[in-house]
């Protein structure tokens, strides 16, 4: 299958970028999306070429790492599937593809089609994990927790963080993200100590990092290559919101 | 004041704010429907209406007094909604600098995309509204208290119908996704009535339009007059 790609070019963060073309000819259908652009890259370098970065890792459809968007889809066509797990047979030969890096002010381009979220780790570090003391793990049925709730902490805990749901928003919003790792961590009894602070915390480090607001457009569960629900954005909201009207504040700033 | 500024730093906090202010606002559009119904009954049962409206709470309270009350509130309601929705669509703007060259795929619905526009077609209306049927500067025949003479007067000029109208499609619209949206908002989300908001939504926006948009009709059709 032949295919003509326009790829956003750019040559590091300060540097302006631009579409240039590509047309790649005997595409293998049983390759993966980022095969197809290793063999690409592979005849840039042999032509003395820079080539194309994106971000990679597994490969499987688990890490997070990879992603952007192709015609205006972020991981492309195929629901519920990460870049790394798209295939080219499920596009035509003769098709145009438009690549371009996650768009948001939080995110910015390092190079190509590879963006830093570093800010997601921040707002991580801003509350996204439970304080226990360190030494021998303690008993796995030591604390019962219900079946519904296992599922429900289990599907937010899916999230792979990488970034999808930012770049399909409209508004650049962060919140499919933060909400599912509020929840994930809020919905289970380890989780009740911190679970203001963390709401708090969170969600005014997203606010930090230059993130949108949500308009509620759920366009972001549509691209989610792991299907998380924004119900998950309406339990962070009202732990938040529950907090704030409890005089909760953040305890942790985190450096941008 | 400290408190407010505190709770609406964070754009959840701004939209809990634009909610509650719609909560507000939906009240008034459902009643504000249901009195209007009293057109069908007549020159007598309209008028009465507008008179009760104007004594209730007496005697406690001054002629106009519970009117001026609920004026004040949802007042403050549309200053609020507007604030927030203004502050939320420029901290949008700025998170998303530079557009994709390809125009993004499109998965929400139309009515959650035109909340701005369809806003500010409200607003638009709402203050020609206000001029029409309050204060009667624009109306060609306006009467204080002839409240059923002031409607069908004013909706027998065509164009000021069909703008009723459209203004009423475009609120329908708003009220759509706004009350889908504000469960998400607030926070009012359980397995049991998810799939509910829909309907509900769905509902409330059909009732409020279809009652409002019947009036200048029946009035253009003949049938009120
Ligand atoms: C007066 C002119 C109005 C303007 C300019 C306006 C503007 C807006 C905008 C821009 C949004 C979406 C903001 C976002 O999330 O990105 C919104 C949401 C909303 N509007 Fe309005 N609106 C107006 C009137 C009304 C009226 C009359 C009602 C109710 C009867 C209403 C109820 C709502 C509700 C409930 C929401 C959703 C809040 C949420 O997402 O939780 N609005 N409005
Ligand atoms: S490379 Fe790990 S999810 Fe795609």
């Amino acid at each position: 299958m032949n295919l003509t790609l326009h790829i956003w070019r750019q040559g590091g963060p300060d540097q302006p970028g631009r579409m240039v073309r590509y047309d790649v000819k005997d595409v293998n259908e049983h390759s993966s999306f980022l095969e197809m652009l290793d063999v690409l890259n592979q005849q840039l370098i042999e032509k003395g070429d820079d080539p194309i970065a994106f971000d990679h890792d597994c490969r499987e459809g688990i890490c997070g790492s990879c992603g952007f968007v192709i015609n205006g889809e972020a991981h492309g066509p195929l629901p519920k599937t990460t870049v790394c797990q798209l295939h080219m047979r499920h596009f035509k030969s003769g098709d145009t593809l438009h690549l371009e890096p996650w768009r948001s002010r939080a995110f910015p381009v390092l190079k190509d089609l590879m963006v830093n979220r570093s800010a997601f780790d921040r707002i991580i570090q801003a509350g996204g994990y439970i304080s226990v003391s360190t030494g021998s793990a303690p008993e796995a049925n030591l604390t019962p927790i219900p079946k519904p709730l296992a599922d429900r902490a289990f599907e937010a805990a899916e999230c792979i963080g990488c970034g999808a749901c930012v770049a399909q928003c409209p508004n650049g919003a962060a919140n499919l993200f933060t909400g599912a790792k509020v929840a994930h961590l809020n919905l289970l009894p380890q989780g009740q100590a911190e679970r203001e602070t963390r709401a708090v915390g969170m969600v005014e480090q997203m606010e930090q990092e230059g993130f949108g607001s949500c308009s509620n457009f759920a366009e972001c569960e549509a691209v989610c290559p792991k299907g998380i629900s924004i119900d998950n954005i309406a339990r962070m909201n009202r732990d938040y919101l529950k907090a704030k009207l409890q005089g909760v504040n953040r305890l942790v700033v985190v450096g941008a | 004041m400290a408190w407010f500024t505190d709770f609406s730093k964070a754009a959840i906090g701004k939209k809990a704010v634009m909610a509650v202010s719609g909560i507000i606002l939906f009240g008034f559009v459902l009643v504000h429907m249901i009195g209007n119904l009293h057109l069908y009954e007549g020159p007598g049962h309209l008028d009465e209406y507008g008179q009760f409206l104007r004594h209730m709470g007496a005697p406690a309270l001054p002629p106009n007094g519970a009117l001026w009350i609920a004026r004040l509130v949802l007042l403050s309601a549309v200053v609020l909604h507007i604030w927030s929705a203004w502050q939320v669509t420029l901290m949008n703007r700025a998170a998303r600098p530079t557009d994709y060259t390809y125009r993004p795929q499109v998965h929400t619905t139309y009515a959650a995309r035109t909340m701005r526009w369809g806003g500010a077609i409200i607003l638009l209306f709402v203050i020609y509204h206000l001029l029409h049927f309050t204060t009667g500067t624009v109306h060609p025949s306006f009467e204080e208290g002839a409240v059923y003479h002031n409607v069908v007067a004013g909706f027998s000029v065509w164009w000021v119908s069909l703008f009723y109208i459209v203004a009423q499609l475009a609120l329908g619209l708003h009220l759509y996704h706004g009350v889908w949206s504000l469960f998400q908002s607030l926070g009012w989300s359980h397995p049991r009535f998810n799939l509910w908001r829909n309907g509900l939504a769905q509902a409330f926006a059909w009732i409020v339009t279809l009652g409002n948009i019947s009036f200048p009709i029946a009035v253009l059709t003949g049938l009120v007059r």
